[in-house]
């Protein structure tokens, strides 16, 4: 293999390149990116770098060392059109292309719209980040429509900004599909407790320049609107491929696609493992994809299986809130230690006798050594 | 050079954070080495000394990024810069970390 093309700068892409040299690959890496930006980080984009506290720079993924011994040929600012197996090309959207022996797809997902939404903020992207940022100037009135993990967290940095922020949710409550009843009523607990307004069970039919207006005709005033309603995986540019795209790139538990010599990794890796596809759109995920994807392209074949550890983290307000394992809501929960009122405190979701999942607020030590225990995540070193 | 604590309140495995400015984190291994670090992660306001200390390794307990106690490099993302490293002395029974000024933690 003497070119590998990696579709896709963000972390899953970054991830697979580290790993392709990690790894002892020595030929040529081409890194396609649409955005014009190095390869930066997100997490931060919905926090401090909303916020102003964070530079664009400490955001980069890749410093002047890394860059120099990844020896990455960057192509960035041009889109991947299409995929052409059968002549081994990636092609772009200045008209040029890239031949290469072996492909990995990270092009992750575009922050999905809602209908009537049109001219709302949303939070995916670096410039994303800076256009919602100038519209947070003193005084605006913030509509959030979703109250997801982005949702949250852009509420949050709005209240630290001192804005009014209304959130609009579709759930009876905030994550209760992830979390269940008794974790969501915390969620919920945590906008309230710092002044946002959170509206759940509530329909949305559009916005104007006056705001955001409800199912039941009735108006929300708003003079910045975010919608914070999830992504579509990026798989356009596959169409003519043969490779079956459904709600991501369709891969084997060991993320390689049915085409020799192309894997799929991160946001839009949609793995197919004890029957069922499964598609992650956390950054653990794309970090822990890269180096079974890439082991098993450098093989040929798939020697390894993908085990995710379900680990997320989010900060709100004053909260710190991580997750590990597979929990379902329908789960038991049992407190470890504080209780669901605490401002800190550790639980665990139980099923047919098993620990199944590990949450907890504000108690990183206890979540990290239940997170081995009772979940045997395998060492990381 | 601080006190940090004595070597009895320090098991193996465990670690001790002592408040200043910076704070530090110094941590007993299983092999029994004594290490002394920037006690925040440099990636985001995290405590090292309530991460999860694995061989001469600690990882961050928000994020996962892993730093190599001896040399304060981070191996892994997504913390890109290393955290500081300071000698360990034992007298006594008492471990003290050189290099640094502040007061005792005890």
């Amino acid at each position: 293999m003497k070119r590998v093309a990696v579709v896709g700068a963000s972390l899953a892409g970054v991830r697979a390149a580290q790993e392709l040299r990690a790894q002892g690959y020595d030929g040529g890496i081409v890194l396609i990116g649409e955005e014009r930006h190095l390869p930066y980080d997100r997490p931060p984009l919905s926090k401090a770098f909303l916020a102003g506290t964070a530079s664009p720079a400490s955001l980069e993924l890749l410093d002047a060392g890394d860059l120099a011994s990844l020896a990455l040929d960057f192509r960035l600012g041009v889109r991947a059109t299409a995929l052409e197996p059968s002549n081994r090309r990636v092609l772009l959207s200045d008209g040029g292309s890239v031949h290469a022996d072996g492909v990995v797809i990270a092009t992750g997902g575009r922050a999905r719209t809602l209908p009537g939404f049109e001219g709302a903020f949303v939070l995916r992207t670096l410039d994303d980040a800076v256009a919602l940022r100038a519209a947070l100037v003193p005084g605006v009135r913030v509509v959030v429509v979703g109250a997801g993990f982005i949702g949250a967290e852009v509420a949050s940095t709005c209240r630290s900004l001192g804005l009014d922020v209304v959130v609009v949710e579709a759930l009876p409550a905030p994550l209760a599909p992830v979390l269940g009843p008794e974790l969501a009523a915390v969620c919920a607990r945590l906008h309230r407790d710092h002044g946002t307004d959170l509206r759940c069970g509530v329909a949305v039919a559009g916005m104007s320049e006056a705001g955001v207006h409800l199912a039941d005709g009735s108006l929300i005033p708003a003079d910045v609107v975010v919608t914070g309603v999830g992504m579509a995986p990026a798989t356009d540019w596959l169409a003519g491929s043969g490779l079956p795209v459904g709600n991501g790139v369709h891969t084997d538990a060991g993320l390689a696609t049915s085409l020799p010599a192309v894997v799929a990794v991160g946001d839009v890796a949609r793995y197919h493992a004890d029957g069922a596809g499964r598609r992650h759109e956390h950054w653990t995920n794309a970090s822990e994809q890269a180096p079974v994807a890439v082991a098993n392209l450098l093989a040929g074949r798939t020697t390894r299986t993908y085990e995710p550890s379900g680990y997320v983290w989010s900060d709100q307000y004053s909260g710190t809130l991580q997750l590990a394992g597979h929990p379902r809501p329908d789960d038991t929960l049992s407190f470890v230690d504080g209780d669901p009122a605490s401002s800190s405190f550790v639980a665990t979701f139980q099923r047919d006798g098993a620990t199944v999942g590990v949450f907890a607020l504000n108690n990183a030590k206890l979540f990290n050594r239940l997170r081995r225990q009772a979940l045997r995540r395998p060492a990381a070193v | 050079m601080i006190r940090a604590c004595t070597v009895d309140e320090l098991p193996p495995g465990e670690s001790v954070r002592i408040a200043g400015a910076p704070a530090i984190a110094v941590f007993h291994t299983e092999a029994g080495e004594l290490y002394a670090i920037d006690d925040t992660c440099t990636h985001q306001d995290a405590s090292l000394a309530d991460g999860w200390l694995e061989g001469c390794f600690v990882e961050c307990p928000l994020h996962a990024a892993m730093f190599d106690l001896r040399t304060g490099m981070p191996t892994c993302l997504p913390a890109k810069v290393p955290v500081r490293t300071y000698p360990v002395l034992v007298d006594d029974g008492v471990v003290y970390v050189q290099g640094v000024a502040g007061e005792d933690a005890a």
